[in-house]
């Protein structure tokens, strides 16, 4: 019996390790979120430390220096892990993806390059001026760095989310020489799909950010260390982290209705809505059973809610799975339970905001609060993974939604040479992420002892 | 023209990123037979501390704007050599994480840990940059359909074993070099004597690798149908001859100038050899990916053009600032600032 689980094991493995696509695909999969563990903090905590120097710069008060510092540290650390893993990503759509590249790079290649040449070095080489630069440039100029860093990395994640968007609402393009090719380049950036994920994902980000320093000031508040500095720095998170916590719903609610106007499947498969109808209501609960096109268990419906939500008509005809071809569709429970994941936590979010704004004055008088806000850190973490487990499964079995299949996009490279880079890199990554998490723990724990 | 335009545009984005990141490759490489004791490693580490990152936008913006010109090329070489642009990643990986992480913990066995991810992770890249570009130089099996036909085996042959140990050479001159300009002291004096002593050794190779070329390639071929092309092989001499005199002057700015010219002349030689070749095939010239089969729609090109144009000049323009503001020569007393790595 047991032999014959090990077995099936194996076998398992090896069909995995049989399928060049396949790794190619866990390959993406594991560079990408990894990435994007810590570029979110990068979006936001560059704003928010170079508000705080512009407090410094205006008020000459030397606490927001500290707190400029201390931010900045935990950024520097965060930063590091964001830079090394974006190069993977580059280089990964030619190693892995060759296809893809031949039949998309007209367009996609550009958006690429022009992310780097116009943000990317912005980006890098001011953050060097930021660190070095303390005693040799005035307050001024070196507040101007941070900004710049602040400035070009929001941009950075404006041209890569605008090749993102290309993957998912195609447009601008035409197919000529056998591929897509650039028609109009100023459809290709005002790609209205395109903006909502940008919206979206940046002030997801910024909410990240917000709560990671209310739950690093919340953590020493509980323990009485710097009262007045922590202060501070949740009186200044929480307003920023309350507004995008309160934007990244009511747009992610229009992004949504964008999703079941240009991508049908992958909004079925959201809701696991099975049966093309009028009214559609919406389940409070439900488990979907992909097998048997069905729902294991649905139940506490709303009648036509998901017909209001997806067009604002509670009369709207909503397409289901069953009525699109097999071959088309995504895999169903990972994009549903991801999409309840990050739904969920994105209706906790503005609640524990809304808390931390209304004491920010005395938030040292209310440890349950506190208490919450140390313990909800990982919490944007994981809805931002989920959410873009949503957006790239859910628009499976397309790299290009409509245009090219992932199956079609893979490089002609073995099966051996992608599992030994999956390998290595899935190593590479597990212990350069346990390092930095260890640091960020070891730095914010200490406070701001550790750097002035 | 429209193409042409994008291959001297795309050999000199290659070429910039050698000379740029040149230096903190050879420099990374060389630390343990530089740095005496922990201070002096600090040092090494410093004097690359403000430009690395920045350096190395090069490669994502040389890649990229291969990607965005030329995406079949691109496409094929990044597949084809796979596993060595894998190691290289990995290499590249470890090496940036070493400036940030070293000196966060309060251990030697910690610092040396991320020590030998510096050294490691700078001279393999050194290494892997090197024998990719003259298997380019050289062309790859590559058949009709763009497929590799070999393993990374194929690309350890003689010639990119060569353009190899040329690239680490050239790196290591051009690091020392580095080290001597933002040093002081014993530290300096021993930068600019190994840079002497391996400008030997680089200088010597670059003639065999010259010839080598002669005899595994057929980048001369163009040189023979456009004599003018000649001039060329005069950048890297003259930059060889004049980085001696400079080192032997003991002016290691100077130095470190004729030293980057050399590099980008290097490149260049290669790279005016195979055009209109992106990356020629060795098994049949008909297979190889030129400027003609394998660029970007003119769209593409002559908005990607505008923003090169605008861009380049800018980010080279900031950069330069950085260099001045931040080239200090480094003393101890550097190392106590917050901000240091």
């Amino acid at each position: 019996m047991e032999g014959a689980l090990w077995i099936g094991i194996f076998d398992c493995f090896k069909e995995v390790f049989m399928d060049a696509l396949l790794l190619s695909r866990l390959q993406f999969a594991v560079a990408t979120m990894f990435h994007f563990i810590f570029v979110p903090l990068t979006l936001g905590l560059s704003i928010l430390v170079a508000v705080m120097e512009t407090r410094y710069v205006k008020s000459g008060d030397e606490t927001y220096k500290r707190m400029a510092k201390f931010w900045g540290k935990l950024f520097l650390i965060n930063f590091a892990l964001g830079i090394v893993t974006g190069i993977t990503l580059e280089f990964q759509f030619g190693t892995n993806w060759s296809e893809y590249s031949k039949y998309v790079g007209d367009i996609f290649g550009s958006l690429l390059a022009i992310e780097a040449t116009a943000a990317f070095f912005l980006e890098s080489t001011f953050i060097a001026v930021w660190v070095f630069g303390w005693n040799k440039l005035s307050p001024k100029a070196h507040a101007a760095s941070i900004w710049a860093v602040a400035f070009a990395s929001s941009l950075s994640a404006v041209w890569i989310l605008l090749a993102n968007g290309f993957m998912q609402n195609p447009v601008g393009y035409v197919l000529r020489n056998g591929r897509a090719e650039l028609d109009s380049f100023a459809a290709v950036v005002s790609n209205g799909f395109a903006w909502q994920q940008i919206i979206h994902t940046l002030s997801g980000a910024y909410l990240l950010s917000g709560f990671f320093v209310l739950g690093i000031s919340a953590y020493h508040l509980l323990r009485k260390n710097e009262v007045d500095f922590f202060r501070k720095s949740v009186r200044m998170a929480a307003g920023f982290t309350l507004i995008f916590s309160v934007v990244v719903i009511v747009q992610g609610h229009i992004h949504g209705g964008e999703v079941a106007r240009v991508q049908p499947a992958k909004l079925a498969a959201m809701e696991s809505h099975w049966e093309t109808r009028t009214h559609a209501p919406q389940y409070l609960f439900a488990i979907p059973d992909p097998e048997n096109e069905r729902n294991l268990v649905q139940a506490l419906p709303i009648p036509g809610g998901l017909s209001l939500l997806a067009y604002h008509d509670p009369a709207a005809e909503v397409t289901g799975l069953r009525d699109i071809p097999e071959k088309n569709r995504p895999p169903v429970s990972l994009t549903y339970w991801s999409f309840r994941i990050m739904i969920a936590l994105g209706f906790l979010f503005p609640v524990l905001a809304a808390l931390a704004w209304f004491w920010r004055k005395s938030p040292e008088e209310h440890p349950l609060l506190l208490k919450s806000l140390v313990w909800a850190i990982p919490l944007p973490y994981i809805a931002i993974q989920a959410g873009w487990v949503v957006a790239e499964v859910g628009r499976q079995p397309w790299i290009v939604y409509g245009v090219m299949r992932t199956s079609e996009a893979v490089s002609p490279v073995g099966p051996g040479q992608v599992g030994f880079s999956l390998l290595a890199l899935t190593l590479i990554y597990a212990l350069l992420g346990a390092v930095g998490i260890f640091l960020l723990f070891k730095y914010g724990r200490k406070g701001p002892q550790s750097v002035v | 023209m429209l193409e042409s335009t994008w291959f001297v545009i795309w050999a000199i984005l290659w070429g910039l990123y050698f000379v740029l990141d040149g230096f903190d490759l050879g420099l990374g490489s060389m630390m343990p037979f530089l740095a005496r004791g922990e201070k002096e490693r600090r040092i090494v580490y410093n004097a690359m501390g403000p430009f690395w990152d920045g350096n190395e936008v090069w490669l994502i913006t040389a890649g990229g704007v291969t990607f965005a010109a030329f995406p079949a090329a691109y496409a094929v070489m990044f597949s084809g050599m796979y596993t060595a642009l894998m190691l290289l990643l990995f290499a590249l990986i470890l090496r940036g994480v070493a400036f940030e992480f070293r000196n966060k913990v309060d251990s030697p066995a910690w610092r040396r840990i991320w020590d030998w991810a510096l050294v490691l992770g700078s001279f393999l890249p050194a290494l892997l940059l090197g024998v990719a570009f003259a298997n380019i130089f050289m062309g790859i099996p590559i058949d009709a359909d763009g497929v590799f036909q070999g393993s990374i085996l194929t690309l350890l042959n003689p010639y990119g074993l060569a353009g190899g140990a040329l690239f680490v050479l050239l790196f290591l001159v051009h690091g020392c070099l580095w080290l001597a300009v933002r040093s002081m002291g014993e530290l300096r004096d021993r930068a600019g004597r190994m840079a002497g002593r391996l400008w030997f050794a680089s200088a010597g190779f670059a003639v065999l690798f010259l010839l080598l070329t002669a005899v595994f390639t057929r980048v001369y071929d163009n040189y023979l149908a456009f004599p003018v092309l000649w001039l060329i092989l005069v950048l890297p001499l003259f930059g060889l001859v004049l980085t001696r005199i400079f080192i032997s002057a003991g002016k290691w700015a100077k130095a470190w100038g004729a030293s980057a010219l050399t590099i980008m002349g290097t490149a260049m030689i290669g790279m005016a050899g195979i055009y209109p070749a992106l990356l020629p095939s060795s098994l049949n010239p008909v297979y190889s990916l030129t400027i003609h089969n394998s660029s970007s729609s003119p769209l593409t090109l002559k908005i990607m053009l505008g923003v090169a144009l605008v861009f380049v000049p800018v980010v080279l323009i900031y950069q330069a600032w950085v260099y001045k503001k931040f080239s200090h020569q480094l003393d101890f007393a550097d190392l106590e600032y917050d901000g240091a790595y």
